[in-house]
């Protein structure tokens, strides 16, 4: 039996583990081709066009799998933590795939909802690999292998690797972590800033600039928790818990150059949470910060300019740019 | 402490009257105009929803008249509702404001800490007193939504135009001098016989239509650029999904009584929409297919830009037009949105559904063969 499942939204965080699960219980596994032309085209013509554009992805991502399997994986996604959700989108995904796409092949539309709890945790398990096999044992068996790769792919991500550098097993050129001297926080959803394409590449793009990359994946949980508590209130999408966290994390971080948010068009959690960071940036902190947003349309010449533009004011700001000499002195400190 | 809110609809009424019931010093803000909206587009984010936008240009607006203190109900997502205060507080703040913000809701189940928010808020701990204004103040609410649903039901038969729109607005002169809930009950039902008696003319072919979608757009006349008046005048009778009074009961007691309405709308969507999706997009899907049902014309779906909700719901109405053969026409609406633009979709979709109509006549006459 062979399971496709799309590289698009929450599968740069839970890959490892979906893909593990369904291989150890005894399927062939497919992962669509990374974001093309084709694929964004596919899914802009197919989707509504209020969508945003990571859920358009997200069918092009399935178009592209859909003759090719017998199963689909489009777990309905309503919330991964206690009190909270991570966005509508997610709670209509599976609706949304099947009302832009025709003649698709049996969906595992698994609800995932641990809002009240997780102890539905089992049941949905269960629910999932019902569709490859009924024995329970085999189940519980592969989803504790999952789990245990899910726990390594964690801990990679928190030693300061990103979920770009290990898609494709790809042998790691930059074994000497953190050796560039400036450190950039990019901030975003996992499916914007992993995703090569879309991001158009912003990763690699900075750290060709001699910058390291660290997102807000590569935080400690329970620091970021603690920092994003500072709200009044609880905020109650996982996604922007976590970002703002990570964010109010940095302003306080010395060796933390500069703030980049990579948003798309038209999200809704962004709107809110970009403007709440860019606001306390701005107020308690002396940290630049850019608010990058794509869309099917942008191009990347413009993204460029304006990467470049960020980096090199960080630069300037290490050579004294606001110096201006006295009379009589030398214009550069150095 | 001067206590401001933001608008909805005709909610202020009422609000009002329970203010005056409870004797506390308030400002209503000023009516939703241009310059609101100018207001508010130019401190909130950009892609932040219309909704957010004409609020916070009342909260500015009110301040500047002299409130200090912000009363707003609350929720727990995944719309970003529940969030908007956040944001807000962040704007003022910027902005040199200092105004306080008392969100009426329990924060993490917190009872107690509600109970606090309202006292604080109706300036006394006598909880009978407080439970008494506010069930005068949605009685009041109940009766000024069935003055509008009559008149959106009833306007395009009346005989002589503008007879209504006369009595309408002569209440809304009336209960914005008048105090307290008593007074402004009685007035209302007098209204309410005054429309009902007016005389109407049965013979028109009036078409049908349900209005479904984001509760703000479709509540606020404002935001909607008073899409109810517009269908009337093109001969349209208009029902609306939402009332504010159901959205007071939602919001203020999160809905756990689960009504009759409601679960038939539920059970209505779900063959298509399963679960919730925030916001009203579940209400969205069942209550297009209740009015397909009912015998509608046509369903409109009015929405701001960049609903999240309306979005996954949008995405699920060409089946649900398939399936039910009902033309559904989608209304997105923010702060570009131009008057004549909107008024060519509405007077367009009109004419298909007039047409559609003329032809299962027509079929019906030539069926003699």
């Amino acid at each position: 039996m062979k399971i496709g499942i799309p590289r698009g939204l929450l599968y740069y965080y839970y890959y490892p583990l979906w893909r593990k699960f369904f291989e150890t219980l005894g399927a062939q596994v497919l992962i669509s081709k990374k974001t093309n032309k084709k694929i964004v085209d596919n899914g802009v013509k197919n989707t509504v066009d209020d969508a945003c554009l990571p859920i358009k992805v997200y069918i092009g991502h399935v178009m592209d799998l859909k003759n090719q399997v017998d199963l689909i994986f489009v777990p309905k996604m309503m919330s991964i933590h206690k009190d909270e959700y991570i966005c509508p989108k997610f709670c209509g995904l599976p609706e949304m795939v099947r009302s832009g796409i025709k003649d698709l092949p049996q969906m595992i539309d698994t609800t995932i909802d641990f809002h009240k709890s997780k102890k539905k945790l089992s049941k949905t398990v269960y629910e999932m690999g019902n569709y490859i096999t009924k024995d329970r044992k085999k189940i519980d068996f592969a989803f504790e292998k999952a789990l245990k790769e899910h726990e390594s792919y964690k801990v990679q991500i928190k030693n300061g690797m990103l979920p770009i550098d290990l898609e494709d097993h790809k042998i790691f050129k930059n074994i000497n972590l953190h050796r560039r001297k400036v450190k950039i926080l990019l901030l975003g959803h996992p499916y914007n800033i992993y995703d090569a394409y879309l991001s158009m590449n912003i990763i690699e793009k900075l750290r060709e600039h001699n910058m390291d990359v660290i997102t807000q994946d590569s935080f400690d949980t329970k620091v970021m928790n603690e920092k994003a508590a500072i709200m009044d209130k609880k905020i109650f999408w996982s996604f922007g818990r976590k970002v703002i966290g990570a964010a109010f994390y940095a302003m306080e971080q010395k060796d933390i150059q500069g703030i980049i948010y990579l948003s798309s068009f038209g999200c809704g959690i962004d709107s809110v949470i970009a403007d709440i960071i860019e606001r306390r940036t701005r107020r308690n902190s002396d940290k630049p910060f850019i608010l990058l947003t794509i869309d099917e349309h942008t191009g990347e010449a413009g993204i460029n300019t304006r990467i470049e533009a960020f980096v090199d004011m960080i630069k300037w700001r290490g050579k004294n740019e606001n110096n201006f000499s006295t009379y009589g002195k030398n214009l550069s400190t150095r | 402490m001067k206590i401001t809110f933001p608008h909805m609809g005709k909610t202020y009424l009422p609000v009002k009257a329970m203010f005056d019931d409870l004797g506390v010093e308030f400002v209503v803000p000023p009516k939703n105009s241009k310059k609101t909206l100018e207001i508010g587009t130019k401190y909130s984010p950009e892609l932040i929803c219309l909704p957010m936008k004409i609020n916070l240009g009342n909260y500015i607006e009110s301040i500047e008249k002299g409130a200090d203190t912000i009363i707003v109900t609350g929720s727990c997502g995944p719309c970003r509702y529940g969030y908007f205060v956040e944001v807000e507080k962040e704007i003022l703040k910027d902005l040199g404001y200092d105004a306080e913000f008392v969100v009426l809701e329990a924060p993490n189940g917190n009872k107690k800490e509600f109970f606090n928010r309202v006292s604080k808020v109706a300036n006394t701990k006598n909880m009978m007193k407080i439970a008494n204004a506010l069930k005068n103040g949605i009685k009041v609410l109940r009766k000024l939504d069935r003055v509008e649903e009559s008149i959106l039901k009833l306007r395009p038969y009346e005989k002589n135009k503008g007879e209504m729109d006369q009595l309408y607005n002569a209440l809304i002169k009336s209960l914005e001098k008048s105090t307290g809930t008593y007074q402004m009950a009685k007035v209302i039902d007098q209204t309410q016989e005054n429309i009902e008696s007016v005389k109407l003319d049965k013979n028109r072919e009036i078409l049908k239509v349900g209005i479904i979608g984001e509760i703000y757009t479709i509540i606020e006349d404002f935001a909607n650029i008073d899409i109810g008046k517009k269908l009337n005048e093109l001969g349209v009778a208009v029902h609306k999904s939402h009332t504010a009074s159901g959205w007071i009961f939602e919001h203020l007691f999160y809905n756990n009584i689960g009504s009759t309405r409601e679960k038939k709308v539920y059970k209505a969507a779900n063959p298509y929409m399963k679960t919730m999706v925030g916001g009203h997009g579940r209400e969205t899907i069942g209550n297009a297919i209740l009015y397909a049902e009912e015998g509608y014309d046509g369903v409109i779906q009015v929405m701001p830009f960049t609903c999240m909700p309306e979005i996954v719901a949008m995405s699920l109405l060409p089946q649900i037009q398939n399936d039910k053969n009902i033309p559904i026409l989608t209304l997105i609406i923010d702060e570009m949105t131009g008057e004549a633009g909107y008024v060519t979709r509405l007077e367009a979709y009109i004419d298909l559904l007039r047409n559609r109509r003329g032809k299962h006549k027509n079929e019906k006459m030539l069926s003699w063969r």
